[in-house]
């Protein structure tokens, strides 16, 4: 028997090493082209930490490589919180040179550890002040925009001849009861982003009440967007195959354009609507991570990214709006987009300071 | 135990003149285990224990302090007793309605022989490897407003207790099916019938010899499905909604939205405290029930269904598999052939390209990406778990080796994101400085893939007659032989189904692997989860088309994978 045991001890220990060799070599062939390279001083590469909704036209990120020499390497590691948060745990051994996508709720955060070194971008004059959150300091560089707001079905509102909301105000109306749906504000980004539109526009002491309201007027609470938008939401291309039944929904600005993308033949509206006063802005920024291995290539990279091609690019990559001011956008955004000329904001220390009390008492309302 | 029969065993081959040969084989023999164990051991100290205590410690220890006090603050919080009191009745309510709809179906695709068997196996292994979101959506079709049962019922069940434990049914089905029907394809049905024979009962023959022969198999799926749903994740967000909450969305939202560490290690440690105490009494359960018995090839065992009896069982689980599987499955499919423009393989063909701007390479090359992974996968998850497994597989165990069986099943009751947050801050510098490397996507599914291994192999090896060995060896058979012709027949069914389970684990993966950073080379259910993070008919449609794919290669390689394994004996 022991005999037995050796033998499959072999096999086995066989098969162990053919994983390591496998495994070691998969993983030399792979060095062999970036990583090690990143290492040196003088490296070609410049390595980009992003979120899992980063996204550039492979022909962009080569031009970028034909201007300045440099190859793009991305690294995504979960949504927009998770990424903040891997890039704060491996702040002393970070893992790139630029980190992209740190919004203006998680900007303190990330500012506060000391992500970030200083680097003021070159054609940082083509973007509006009300974007640069960081201006005294640059630590961050404005690079896009966009705004959370209350999306409608527009096939729901005609047939019931009904003029969807508006504002905050509309939406607690008995003739909008039993129609929206929103985001977990503790699971959800865009459920969060809503609570501080709320936040800001009826004040610290305000909010609360105005959540009792909506509650009463019978607002529905599950715990992504993905759910709302897809499932939960009658006004998507996806919620009517999943049979959604709420004609309101929290989600994007972006989100009209969105809908009619590869739809044939192009119809004259999009089928989703946005109630532009329940709008929040959200502005995503880049900045050089702190004990970058590439300082030149990283501050090129942020040069590129507040350049006209990769701002022209993010609309149909990523569904959100350049901040340069001369950016063109592409037609489907003009014809389908909406105009949001006045969203809610807050400052960024406001929002890091008041965030877990506020989750916690709308956790309270809303939920319990 | 048996120091005496293994010499015994050896006597014909081994020199006499030794002074005390039994002892010196027991000194052997504890030196085989330890050299067994060295491996899987060195395994899961690097990729396990070291990144799960990096980044508790990492909380617990701020500043220079240990912040221990958290321990009790958070530990004593109401809210947070209740979702521990939750996730814990939760998981075993799940765990024995799979075991209550899922035996049957273990039994009839072992023994009964009908068209289409192979298929259907494979096909009910599919939900495992499914995203969450994925399937919780489909389910919210059937079970939801206008859904199924709600036009045939009038019955809603889309959020609450009962939507949560249908589904988590729905996704471990195939683990009791597989880890249960292993076994039960080899059991001799000589002993149940002799039973029946000397008077028995068809009733009393089950429950006392096919039951307890049983046993070791039932607990192991039984502790997986608890392990499974303990750590649940996706289906309570889409069919609990925001009321429910359990253990790791709790460690989620601490670590990767709240960034509160110190309650995120705390909650961590709960879950361990948690999974020790099921390790426990499983352990307990499974040494009182273990004994050799005697294996068969399967082909012997399956049968044409005979009687009204067993006619009835088969059509029972058949409609179970049909309205609780290939229904919420076929939803999915529909779907993806749904287009704006009629049906259609419009979602297919977007696939091919890059346009949608979601990745830097078309969706469909995330298929090699995924099968690579999981390949790699698989072969470390063999390697270690069979280690294990033959480290394991003497039961007369001190606390240690069963201490070393429990670190093994740790991986499934431990949230992905400690896992996949402490690879980010421990494997970071030499001599283990893995950051980017793509290998730490298989070696992270290897750690959920290897407790499959384990549990799947044990019973078997267990199960293996020891007086078959002996007798082939008395008769004159070498060690290689006795190993060739005696136990690979008997263990190369378990092995097949290990690797299907590991393989499968690997590709379905999703907590973890998220949260590795990577270059850009997504798997598959990450692809689909980016597709759906996207607003618009084109991407949600490439969502449903890429699951379908997901499916498809699913059931294509579990079916390969059984293929090479009856190649040599010949089973249906």
């Amino acid at each position: 028997m022991r005999t037995t045991a050796r033998r499959a001890m072999g096999a086995l220990a066989l098969a162990t090493a053919a994983a390591i060799v496998l495994a070691a070599c998969g993983s030399d062939s792979k060095d062999k082209g970036g990583d090690k390279a990143a290492g040196d001083s003088g490296s070609k590469t410049v390595t980009l930490v992003s979120h899992d909704s980063f996204a550039a036209s492979k022909s962009v990120l080569a031009e970028f490589t034909k201007e300045t020499g440099y190859t793009v390497k991305v690294l995504r590691g979960g949504d927009a919180g998770a990424a903040v948060n891997q890039a704060i745990l491996t702040k002393d051994h970070p893992r790139g040179d630029v980190f992209f996508g740190v919004d203006n709720t998680l900007l303190s955060r990330a500012l506060d550890n000391g992500l970030f070194t200083p680097y003021t971008a070159k054609d940082l004059g083509q973007v509006p002040a009300g974007l640069q959150l960081d201006a005294g300091k640059h630590r961050v560089t404005p690079i896009d925009s966009g705004a959370v707001c209350v999306n409608y079905d527009r096939g729901y509102f005609t047939a019931h001849h009904l003029a969807p909301p508006q504002s905050f105000a509309d939406l607690v109306k008995p003739a909008y009861k039993n129609l929206l749906v929103t985001e977990n504000v503790s699971t959800s980004s865009p459920g969060l982003a809503f609570l501080l539109g709320t936040a800001a526009t009826y004040g610290d002491g305000g909010w609360q009440g105005y959540w009792k309201q909506l509650k009463s007027n019978g607002v529905e609470v599950v715990d992504s967007w993905e759910q709302a938008y897809n499932d939960r939401f009658s006004g998507s291309s996806a919620g009517k195959q999943a049979k959604g039944d709420r004609p309101l929904v929290v989600s994007y600005a972006s989100s009209p354009p969105a809908e009619v993308v590869g739809v044939t033949p192009e119809p004259a509206q999009s089928p989703v609507g946005v109630a532009t006063g329940t709008c929040f802005q959200q502005i995503e920024f880049a900045g050089l991570l702190h004990g970058a291995k590439n300082t030149a290539g990283g501050q090129a990279l942020i040069d590129f990214m507040l350049g006209k091609a990769f701002q022209e690019d993010m609309p149909l990559q990523m569904y959100v709006d350049p901040v340069r001011k001369d950016a063109a956008l592409p037609p489907v955004f003009t014809k389908y987009g909406a105009t949001v000329d006045h969203p809610a904001t807050m400052p960024p220390d406001k929002i890091a300071a008041d965030r877990d009390d506020w989750v916690g008492s709308w956790n309270s309302i809303v939920l319990k | 135990m048996s120091a005496l029969r293994t010499a015994y065993g050896r006597g014909a081959r081994t020199p006499r003149g030794t002074a005390h040969p039994a002892a010196a084989a027991v000194r052997r023999r504890a030196g085989v285990r330890a050299a067994l164990m060295a491996l899987p051991l060195l395994f899961f100290a690097a990729f396990f224990a070291y990144p799960v205590a990096a980044i508790v410690t990492r909380g617990l220890h701020e500043g220079g302090n240990w912040h221990l006090g958290r321990i009790a603050d958070v530990a004593g919080d109401a809210g947070i007793r209740h979702v521990l009191w939750f996730t814990c009745w939760q998981a075993a309510a799940s765990t024995a309605l799979t075991l209550l709809v899922a035996l049957p179906g273990a039994y009839v695709f072992a023994r009964l022989d009908f068209p289409g068997r192979r298929l259907l196996r494979a096909v009910v292994t599919v939900p495992f490897v499914l995203p969450t979101v994925v399937a919780g959506s489909a389910f919210l079709a059937l079970l939801g407003r206008d859904g199924f049962t709600d036009s045939l019922f009038g019955v809603r069940l889309d959020t609450g207790v009962w939507a949560i434990l249908i589904a988590h049914v729905f996704f471990n089905y195939a683990v009791v099916v597989r880890t249960v029907g292993g076994l039960w394809a080899q059991l001799d049905p000589a002993q149940e019938e002799a039973a029946r024979m000397l008077g028995a009962s068809r009733l009393a023959a089950w429950r006392r010899v096919t039951l307890p022969a049983l046993g070791p198999s039932v607990a192991a799926a039984a502790l997986m499905v608890f392990l499974f749903t303990f750590t649940s994740f996706g289906v309570i967000q889409v069919l609990g909604g925001p009321m429910y909450s359990t253990l790791e969305v709790e460690i989620y939202r601490q670590t990767a939205e709240v960034f509160d560490l110190p309650t995120a290690a705390v909650l961590t440690l709960l879950q361990f405290a948690a999974v020790a105490v099921i390790l426990a009494l499983h352990g307990w359960a499974v040494r009182r029930s273990q004994s050799a018995l005697r294996l068969v090839d399967p082909a012997l065992t399956a049968h044409r269904p005979r009687g009204a009896a067993e006619r009835t069982l088969l059509g029972g689980v058949l409609a179970v598999v049909a309205l609780l599987i290939l229904l919420p499955l076929g939803v999915l499919v529909a779907r993806s052939f749904d287009t704006p423009s009629g049906y259609g393989l419009a979602f297919y063909r977007a696939l091919g390209s890059t346009d949608g701007g979601t990745f830097s390479v078309a969706p469909w090359q995330t298929v090699g990406n995924s099968l690579r992974f999981a390949a790699i996968a698989t072969v470390i998850a063999l390697a270690v778990g069979g280690l294990a497994a033959a480290a394991l597989v003497r039961r007369s165990s001190g606390r240690l080796v069963r201490g070393f069986d429990a670190l093994l099943m740790l991986p499934l009751g431990t949230s992905a994101v400690t896992v996949g947050f402490g690879f980010l801050i421990a494997l970071d510098k030499p001599p283990l400085d893995l950051r980017d490397s793509w290998l730490l996507v298989p070696l992270a599914q290897a750690l959920v893939g290897t407790p499959f291994v384990v549990r799947v192999m044990l019973p078997v090896l267990r199960a293996v007659d020891e007086r078959l060995r002996e007798a082939a060896a008395v008769l004159g058979a070498s060690p290689w032989r006795v190993w060739r012709e005696v136990e690979l027949p008997l263990v190369s069914r378990a092995v097949a189904i290990a690797a299907g389970f590991a393989f499968a684990v690997s590709l379905g993966e999703f907590g973890a692997t998220v949260f590795i950073a990577r270059p850009d080379d997504p798997t598959l259910p990450v692809a689909v989860a980016r597709l759906l993070g996207r607003a618009g008919a084109l991407n949600y449609g490439q969502a449903m088309a890429l699951s379908t794919v997901l499916m498809l290669v699913c059931a294509a390689s579990l079916l390969v994978l059984e293929s090479l394994r009856t190649t040599g004996s010949g089973e249906l």
